[in-house]
């Protein structure tokens, strides 16, 4: 259902996405990778093509709203702020320090772009329940999406928000699961196993999607049926693979947070170049 | 305006008059409504009012996203769920942003006397005092409580209002203005100042009466913004007593008498006696006076702290934690 020229502009950004990811870390930099890149594709499917979102007019009211509850991997979405030019690109390579705006987690007050203050985990999808009630109140056309992770779905408070917002029936809300299967110390079904996780959402009376979270056109598809969806919230459970697009770092733990070496980067950079002509 | 005697009723009945005055004003409470009052809103505006059930967590953050959408979310629970339950969502979902949540603390301090320990609040102000933007207000009766509501529709940032379960003496003089920071003097005093918060203040009114009889005069001070604390006002109204007493319905580390003596610090001042609860959880009573009266919270406990230091022996000997 869509076009395969949006699909190849879409697989072409979240690769984008990725070198900035590298142009971020460099060489020695501590940071997230793992987390961030497992989300490229559907970040740049929300940012770049779903949501009503205009960099030029960043605070319109009437804007969807990002939310990435599992912030600590905020890297991609600054990437994604940094190409619709609503954070500066200069900013990138400042990550992390006082001298720059981009915050080690997201943080509204200090980043252009940033919707909420978001990190310590589970409560990324409560703030996106409160906006869906704002706007619904105020009939306001906004969306919001939230990004969650799979290993963040331990905290309880995700289920105390996902119990509410069936309850209000709030279908201007859109859940993202990055189901990436990898956690800080090591895989999720080794450190606290949470199975059938699609069920669970069923049964608290979400509408519930599947989806290869790598597949730009099954992330369009499934984006565009929750907004369809009337009457309940819409779960996205997509399937990813941690540090997708660095051999190394794919489904390793060890790169939930770490630096790269120069040889790393350099193998990074060359991955990515190959992934490059392959698009091309 | 009458004012009902008693605070969590008058709660109730100012937040409507708010939602009268502005319709971005919104209530979420954790399924205590009826003890919180807030189901008065519930009546007044159905589909202003989320129910949250009981998750204390989500409703935190869920007000967090309707202030991000434009509205002044008011938040309910008991006040040791609202502050302890819910903290790591008030610090970092609504005080990093500073956005216009407004927390109440209900059935504060030991005044659910029937329900114990697991349901009094004895560190809800030392919590929210450590919360950077947090203001921290704690009304001394209805008529106070219905004056600190109208000022929350524009008050920035984040707010807690700590609010009693029970009927308490109307003290706010009738034609005061008020104003978020005020303290209020009571009643005029030289030789000792008497600085009480909550239920304590109409005790150190009465604490005040036992120590005139005694031929000394000390003056009453209300201090219903426990953050940000008018340090200079604190400073005029202590200037030249020679003793200092501060009294409120809280552990002792971190409320009322933490905050005066930070203020303190920059001035030098006569010597400080606390009245409070020493460092321990509450307990179930027959009845809100019982409970005050075991923990040490009376009038004679104030008039014998302001003694104390007159005479020169202000060390609290014998006192003792009470379990």
């Amino acid at each position: 259902m869509t076009d395969t020229a949006t699909v190849k502009k879409l697989e072409r950004m979240a690769l984008q996405l990725r070198f900035d990811l590298l142009d971020i870390l460099g060489v020695g930099k501590v940071g997230h990778l793992g987390g961030s890149s497992s989300m490229a594709e559907i970040v740049a499917c929300l940012y770049f093509h779903v949501m009503r979102y205009d960099p030029k007019n960043p605070k319109d009211p009437d804007r969807d709203r990002f939310l990435l509850s599992k912030g600590h991997c905020v890297l991609i979405q600054y990437a994604a702020l940094a190409e619709l030019g609503v954070v500066p690109r200069a900013e990138l390579k400042k990550v992390k320090t006082l001298a720059g705006c981009l915050q080690g987690h997201p943080d509204m007050d200090r980043t252009p772009g940033i919707e909420a203050v978001t990190g310590s985990l589970g409560m990324g999808l409560s703030i996106g329940l409160g906006m869906a009630l704002g706007f619904r109140l105020d009939r306001r056309p906004s969306r919001v999406y939230v990004v969650m992770g799979d290993g963040e779905l331990s905290e309880g408070q995700i289920w105390e928000a996902a119990m509410a917002a069936a309850a209000f029936k709030v279908d201007n809300l859109t859940g993202v699961v990055d189901l990436n299967h990898v956690q800080a110390t090591g895989p999720t079904r080794e450190i606290f196993d949470i199975p059938e996780i699609a069920r669970k959402w069923a049964a608290f009376g979400w509408e519930v999607l599947n989806i290869d979270g790598h597949d730009v056109s099954q992330i369009l598809t499934a984006l565009n049926k929750a907004q369809k969806t009337k009457g309940r919230p819409t779960v996205i459970v997509a399937e990813t693979v941690k540090g997708k697009g660095f051999s190394f770092a794919e489904n390793n733990a060890a790169f939930h947070n770490s630096a790269l070496t120069a040889d790393q980067y350099r193998q990074a950079l060359s991955e990515l170049e190959a992934r490059r002509t392959a698009l091309a | 305006m009458t004012p009902h005697p008693n605070m969590r009723e008058a709660y109730g009945l100012a937040l409507v008059e708010l939602g009268r005055k502005n319709p971005h004003v919104v209530a979420l409470d954790a399924d205590l409504g009826k003890s919180t009052r807030s189901v008065l809103f519930q009546e007044a505006f159905p589909e202003r009012y989320f129910q949250m059930g009981i998750a204390e967590q989500n409703m935190a953050a869920t007000a967090a996203g309707l202030a991000f959408a434009g509205k002044i979310p008011f938040i309910h629970s008991f006040a040791v769920f609202a502050t302890g339950r819910a903290y790591d969502q008030l610090r970092n979902s609504i005080c990093i942003p500073r956005l216009k949540v407004r927390v109440c603390g209900s059935s504060s301090g030991l005044s659910d006397f029937g329900d114990g320990k697991t349901h009094q609040s004895v560190e809800d102000v030392t919590l929210m005092r450590a919360l950077p933007c947090m203001t921290v207000l704690a009304p001394v009766d209805g008529l106070e409580t219905a004056k600190m509501m109208d000022c929350l529709i524009d008050w920035p940032g984040p707010a807690y209002i700590r609010i009693n379960r029970s009927d308490l003496p109307m003290l706010y003089p009738a034609d005061e203005p008020y104003h978020i920071g005020k303290i209020t003097c009571l009643r005029k005093g030289s030789d000792a100042a008497l600085l009480a918060t909550g239920v304590m203040v109409g005790r150190s009114l009465e604490a005040a009466k036992l120590l005139a009889a005694k031929g000394i005069e000390a003056g009453v001070y209300n201090i219903s913004t426990l953050k940000p604390l008018d340090a200079e006002a604190l400073i005029r109204a202590v200037a030249g007593v020679a003793a200092i007493v501060v009294a409120e319905e809280h552990n002792i580390i971190g409320g009322l008498g933490s905050a005066v003596l930070e203020a303190l610090r920059a001035i030098p001042h006569p010597p400080v006696e606390l009245v409070a609860i020493e460092d321990c959880f509450g307990l179930s009573a027959a009845c809100y006076d019982e409970i005050l009266t075991h923990f040490g919270l009376t009038a004679q406990a104030v008039a014998d702290a302001a003694i104390r230091i007159l005479q020169g022996s202000s060390k609290p000997e014998g006192r003792r934690k009470r379990r």
